[in-house]
């Protein structure tokens, strides 16, 4: 039985890594925006959701207008919420309109909040080739210009530009065409490019759902955007971002979170989560840039693994003595290698667990080797909460409970018992460039927050994190499912 | 009698319903095509055609749409893409070369007019399925575009727009035989094409049109005439498609013409 519950315990670690907790059903979710330490995303109806921390979403967020899609942004200290007011025709007509209101505040409890009256920035006529719903829109970090991306699959996606104080169509602004045939449209902007993202698939259809998320980049915020192989987001290209997942399918209606350099989310609904009855539920991942394309990364998934430092390429350990494996020293002439080939054992925890001191073990770093003292088992701690697109996990070596944590000098060590502490607790952000940033939920006596950060070859310490150094980058390398 | 009386009332009600502009009980004057095409075809004239710089074939002539009642795309599976395409509708349809303003008499699913003050199929759509006799023409014409917007040669045509099923048909000339070539096609929905009457290209689930979405295996356009014909079906959305050949290295064939004899 008890190995029974274990399994299951692994289990529901596990599937709670791949998507959000709490309540977390929406469809055609908006960017998620922060307000007041908060997290708000709103979908296709008249609502959206709350999450205090990142991870843990449920129902609450305030917008009216109904419709379908929408999208939201900060700007200076309002935030503008922007929506389709059909969802789009199926058989039928196209008329449809896109609209904009702000307000001061996305917390519905809030005294401050309320939105002013939407006004009518974009629309679509009952049969032309355009359908003026899913809106996205982008704030251009070089010029301060307002652009908005909208459309579906009946006809173009069209590109306009809002006033970013107002919140209007810019005065004589005219539409540009830059995109055929996909949902969920909107802008991004990095090192120079502009990126137009988008859905292509089949909406609304469950766990059959196909729906996919592409992009094609250009140089200007008025297209043409161009995908990987050449062929322009007109002529149907688009290179992919994120794609279906075993049991989570259909990912659509990119948004895009940067939580500081180096650090950035992607979120999206999956069309149908296999785990909770086939519902839409929100998706947030990684987004990372390869070769300068935004790719969706997966959902880190608990196992035992080396942590190994980019700086250095050694793996995080514990300081203990190195124990030599006991399978025989092996020469490399002929006749040696003349005998029956025998596959050695690796060694065993057993063999060394009693060297190891029984209290504090420091932390550092050494030689790739798969050893015991480098095996690390990371795991979902489901009731510590988490933070923008993952929980908190405690990071163990592999068959014992001993816990690398956080002191209040900020320095590593390991604890022979996870007790749940804060600083036992481990954030786990993969980065733009692919590798991880790994910082301790609490650092005591600390506020700042600090990332795990190998100061020498060998010494792992904790710091500010800089995403431009080596020193704070990781990866988790060698992957075994937990025992 | 009274059996009978009901069969001519109801053929009566539904030839009604189905008004000859709605159906192509009358061929249309080449002017009033040219006018409802305008901005997506234009009437092809001149002897022969080029493929355009990117290689994509524009001059073809097309049928009317058939009828073909989906209120959904999530029925194109392959094996329902195949079976709603190779249905027998007319006489020829995968051999004749039809001309400008031939009619085809087709048996085909009627529908109600679209509701455009609604976002959705009106009710009557999902009807029990009714069937009509229409007599569907074959137009000449050039794309004003790289694709061919069927859903607006459906609308500009006044003939249905969703759930249907579009036939074309264009002739390559080739001075030698060009050896090692790929149709590379892509549509909204789904589509099949023959190549000189043997199937090389298929497409099928609910998607939308792309560039070289699907490419054949290697083929050879012989010296002379190859007759290339296309048919792409689809439900709700925006019907299109488009068609070019490929060399070995992925470069657009220019080197031939295009006509419809």
């Amino acid at each position: 039985m008890k190995n029974i519950a274990s399994v299951l315990s692994i289990l529901l670690a596990s599937a709670s890594a791949l998507a959000q907790s709490g309540n977390p059903y929406i469809h055609d979710p908006s960017s998620i925006v922060e307000c007041d330490g908060k997290y708000y995303t709103f979908g296709t109806g008249s609502g959206g959701l709350i999450s205090e921390d990142g991870w843990t979403w449920n129902s609450g967020a305030v917008r009216p207008g109904g419709g379908a899609a929408p999208d939201a942004i900060k700007i200076g200290d309002r935030y503008l919420v922007i929506y389709g007011t059909t969802g789009g025709g199926t058989g039928g007509g196209h008329a449809s309109a896109i609209m904009t209101m702000w307000n001061k505040t996305l917390d519905p409890d809030s005294p401050d909040f309320g939105y002013t009256e939407a006004v009518k920035v974009a629309e679509s006529l009952i049969d032309e080739d355009f359908n003026a719903i899913d809106p996205g829109v982008m704030l251009d970090p070089t010029t301060g210009r307002l652009w908005l991306a909208c459309g579906t699959y009946f006809g173009h996606i069209r590109i306009f530009e809002l006033d970013p104080r107002t919140g209007f169509r810019v005065e004589g602004n005219v539409g540009v065409d830059v995109g055929r045939n996909m949902e969920g449209a909107t802008l991004a902007y990095r090192d120079g490019w502009y990126y137009l993202l988008g859905t292509h698939g089949t909406c609304c259809d469950g766990v059959n759902a196909t729906y996919n998320i592409v992009a094609g980049r250009s140089r200007s915020p008025q297209g043409p955007f161009i995908d990987n192989v050449g062929r322009s987001m007109l002529e149907g290209g688009g290179k992919p971002v994120a794609t279906s997942d075993l049991r989570l399918i259909g990912p659509g209606h990119f948004g895009r979170f940067i939580v500081e350099e180096g650090v950035e989310k992607l979120s999206f609904h999956w069309e149908a989560d296999m785990d909770q009855s086939g519902r839409s539920v929100l998706g947030v991942r990684p987004l990372l840039w390869k070769d300068g394309w935004p790719v969706a990364g997966d959902a880190f998934e608990p196992g035992t693994y080396e942590i190994e430092s980019q700086r250095s390429g050694y793996a995080l350990e514990l300081a203990v003595d190195f124990i030599r494996s006991e399978n025989a020293m092996r020469g490399f002439s002929r006749t040696a290698n003349d005998v029956p080939k025998v596959s050695l054992e690796s060694q065993k925890l057993s063999e060394v667990i009693d060297t190891w001191p029984k209290g504090v073990i420091d932390a550092r770093c050494g030689f790739h080797m798969g050893r015991t003292w480098q095996r690390w088992s990371v795991i979902p701690v489901p009731e510590a909460g988490g933070y923008l697109g993952g929980p908190y996990y405690k990071i163990i070596i592999e068959g014992t409970n001993r816990a690398l944590a956080a002191t209040p000098d900020a320095e590593v060590e390991t604890v022979p018992e996870f007790t749940g502490a804060a600083n036992q607790l481990w954030r786990i952000d993969q980065l733009t460039d692919g590798t991880f940033r790994i910082m301790p939920k609490e650092v005591p006596g600390h506020s700042e927050p600090l990332a795990l950060v190998c100061f020498g070859d060998t010494t792992p310490t904790l710091a500010k994190f800089d995403f431009k150094s080596d020193n704070f980058k990781w990866d988790f390398r060698r992957f075994t499912p937990l025992k | 009698m009274r059996n009978i009386i009901r069969t001519l009332f109801v053929a009566m009600a539904l030839a009604a319903a189905v008004s000859p502009s709605a159906s192509g009980q009358k061929r249309m004057k080449d002017a009033d095509v040219a006018k409802g095409l305008e901005g997506y075809f234009t009437l092809a004239t001149g002897p022969q055609a080029y493929p355009d710089a990117n290689g994509f074939i524009r001059r073809w002539l097309m049928l009317d749409p058939i009828s073909k009642k989906n209120m959904t795309n999530r029925v194109f599976t392959d094996s329902y893409t195949r079976e709603a395409i190779m249905h027998q509708y007319f006489p020829g349809q995968f051999t004749a070369i039809p001309k400008n303003g031939d009619v085809e008499k087709v048996t085909m699913e009627y529908q109600p007019p679209v509701d455009l003050t609604s976002n959705r199929p009106s009710a009557q759509a999902n009807d029990e399925s009714k069937m009509v006799k229409a007599n569907l023409y074959w137009h000449a014409l050039d794309s004003d575009h790289f694709f061919l917007k069927l859903f607006r040669f459906a609308t500009g045509l006044d003939k249905t727009r969703y759930g249907v099923i579009f036939w074309y048909v264009t002739v390559i000339n080739c001075d030698e035989d060009i050896e090692n070539v790929r149709l590379s096609v892509g549509s909204n929905c789904g589509s099949m094409w023959w190549l000189n009457g043997e199937e090389v290209a298929f497409i099928a689930t609910d998607r939308h049109m792309a560039v070289d979405g699907t490419t054949s295996k290697k083929l050879t356009l012989k010296k002379g005439k190859n007759i290339l014909r296309g048919c792409t079906i689809n439900g709700i959305g925006m019907s299109e498609c488009c068609a070019r050949f490929l060399d070995e290295t992925g470069k657009p064939v220019t080197n031939y013409t295009i006509t419809l004899d």
